[in-house]
């Protein structure tokens, strides 16, 4: 609650407040747990970040496609090769690259439209909140998987910069629910009263005031989102409109062996580990992050 | 209680409504005719095109496609499905029922594991085993539903064949069964897809209703039972379970979304022959209809899951109930 960090502000004025960015990290520090998952997926994201220097080869290089496809691990493709005689490792670490990136740029998409649509409708209230809310259940009702393939089916071949627009667009609702919640509660704290009575403007209050509140929530939804945003996103590559071929991305190397499954196992096995691996680590750091801040509340 | 449940039917209502003109939306936003590769396929006859266009109105103008739109819907009809050659409703019709039996299964199994797995936690909180149900649990909800399916088809169809490959009865041998072989045979089909689907599911429930206990064990009334001398277990059975089970009810509603996206994959990877497998099939056929048919009737189902457990709720609530 915020009038509690408020008073230990004041009980404790050599240390200044610390910022829910900095708690969290320090919380993620302090169990075991967390720190190794903090460490894996530090990994995960360093071989995606490093991509061309780490892969063996060229992900959509085709070298052979008559003697090179289909090879199951060796030295020298250490996860095979696909039926276009692509190197599989190669395309994991580009699809870590890909489908990380992805992730963490719908979901910034999703925070922005979720934490304005929550803001609004807590703080105007009323009708305009209620008529906001019930849309809101409308959209919460419709599977966002279902959705997405409403959308992505009307627009074939669609760039991944489209796809990730519309991922973005589709996962804010659960935020700005909570988001309306907590200015909804924090609408006539005391703090928010006095700011109005110095004559701040309703943006100045949004956003100075009541904004800072929402961190460690937004911090949550963001960590939990990102994790759900991979796994969407390799859903729907399965499906094949996802990422576009050539690019590699997690989703579309399973679905690249999807036909052969039996014959092809390791183009599902590998790069789906390394997928449970970084959702794993994320749901970990998301709810040790939510642990922090609710203890400390 | 009677204007709780008024008011959430309308709720449920507007929420269809809007389900509706966002499906409207998505059909009319999308770039150029909805229908244009249908329209550009040689093969559909000259017939065929008259009749979709005079069906669809798409010469005019919006507000009154929408009308138009409406009445068809509320008539139940979702328009011509060009894959299969019939009716969208039709198709569904077909499929639904089967999504259904794999979803009640996956729901009811999912729900006794997962419970069951909390309780073993609960009862055993702290301790190496508690840990490493957490682990499994978080092990499986980090789990794509897809990948899961794939890794079960591999491991029990072909490498240990145990199951039967995809689809719901064998297609040579099914007609030639007498009724109990032709149960056995349906049952065979189902296990596996069924059984994947409660695992992912079960993880889930199994870490909500972990944490859901755990809140009501610092309670007075926990702590009355342990001092009027209850077993451990005989409080997390009587008073604790008891307790959270108004959760549970929750959960169940906020599950159906999961539950069905994650029959989507099973049934394509299974071959199932449901909603999911429909419209999957459809999108590679670009088959449209179908597509925005099953995300309308997904969101209808979803819909009336979670007014079904809202209503149960309220039942089950005895503080609703009296309202």
């Amino acid at each position: 609650m915020p009038g509690q960090t408020q008073d230990s502000a004041t009980i404790n004025p050599a240390r200044p407040r610390e910022t829910p960015l900095a708690l969290g990290l320090r919380w993620l520090l302090r169990w075991k747990t967390s720190r190794a998952a903090l460490m894996v997926l530090g990994i995960i994201v360093l071989t995606g970040l490093l991509a061309p220097l780490i892969a063996p080869y060229d992900p959509s290089a085709q070298p052979d496609i008559v003697a090179l496809k289909d090879l199951p691990p060796s030295l020298a493709h250490p996860f095979g090769t696909d039926p276009y005689s692509r190197d599989v490792l190669s395309r994991v670490i580009y699809g870590a690259r890909l489908s990380l990136m992805i992730a963490v740029l719908a979901t910034i998409v999703s925070l922005t439209l979720g934490v304005a649509y929550g803001a609004i409708a807590g703080y105007a209230g009323g009708f305009v909140d209620s008529i906001m809310m019930r849309v809101l259940d409308a959209l919460l009702s419709i599977p966002r998987l279902l959705l997405l393939i409403g959308i992505l089916v009307a627009w074939p071949r669609l760039s991944v910069g489209a796809l990730v627009l519309f991922l973005g667009f589709t996962g804010w609702f659960g935020l700005s629910r909570i988001v309306r919640g907590q200015v909804l509660a924090l609408k006539h704290a005391e703090f928010v009263t006095a700011a109005r009575a110095l004559g701040a403007s309703r943006r100045r209050i949004l956003l100075r005031h009541l904004l800072p509140n929402l961190v460690s929530p937004i911090v949550v939804a963001a960590t939990l989102g990102v994790a759900h945003v991979i796994v969407l996103e390799a859903g729907l590559s399965y499906l094949g409109i996802g990422v576009p071929q050539p690019q590699a991305s997690w989703g579309n190397i399973i679905q690249d062996g999807a036909d052969q499954v039996s014959t092809l196992w390791w183009m599902s096995l590998f790069p789906g580990l390394l997928m449970v691996l970084t959702v794993m680590t994320l749901n970990i750091l998301g709810e040790a992050l939510r642990d922090a801040y609710e203890r400390r509340s | 209680m009677l204007r709780y449940i008024a008011g959430r039917l309308g709720q449920a209502a507007v929420i269809v409504a809007i389900v509706a003109t966002i499906s409207f939306a998505l059909i009319h936003i999308a770039p150029g005719d909805p229908f244009s590769a249908v329209m550009d396929n040689p093969n559909v006859s000259e017939r065929v095109r008259a009749t979709l266009r005079a069906q669809y109105g798409l010469d005019r103008p919006l507000p009154e496609q929408f009308i138009r739109y409406v009445g068809q819907l509320a008539r139940g009809d979702l328009g011509w499905s060009f894959s299969h050659d019939r009716p969208v409703h039709d198709v569904l019709a077909r499929a639904v029922p089967n999504t259904l039996v794999l979803m009640v299964i996956a729901l009811v199994g999912s729900f006794a594991l997962g419970i069951l797995i909390a309780l073993v936690q609960v009862a055993r909180r702290g301790s190496a085993v508690d840990h490493a149900l957490s682990g499994i649990s978080l092990f499986f909800y980090s789990m794509p539903d897809f990948w899961l399916g794939i890794l079960a088809l591999l491991a029990f169809t072909y490498w240990l064949p145990l199951f039967p490959v995809g689809g719901a009865v064998d297609p040579v041998m099914h007609e030639y069964m007498g009724l109990g072989g032709r149960i056995v045979d349906r049952l065979r089909h189902l296990a596996l897809p069924a059984l994947t689907l409660i695992v992912l599911a079960s993880a889930g429930v199994a870490r909500y209703q972990r944490a859901a206990l755990l809140d009501v064990l610092p309670a007075d009334y926990i702590r009355t039972a342990r001092l009027k001398g209850l077993t451990e277990r005989e409080i997390l059975r009587r008073h604790a379970l008891r307790n959270a089970l108004l959760p549970i009810i929750s959960l169940v509603g906020l599950s159906f979304p999961a539950l069905l996206t994650g029959a989507f994959f099973i049934e394509k990877i299974f071959a199932w022959p449901g909603m999911g497998l429909a419209v999957v099939n459809a999108i590679g056929t670009r088959d449209y209809p179908l597509v925005v048919g099953g995300v309308i009737i997904g969101s209808i189902m979803v819909t009336l899951g979670s007014l079904l457990a809202d209503l149960l709720y309220a039942w089950a609530d005895p503080r609703l109930r009296d309202h």
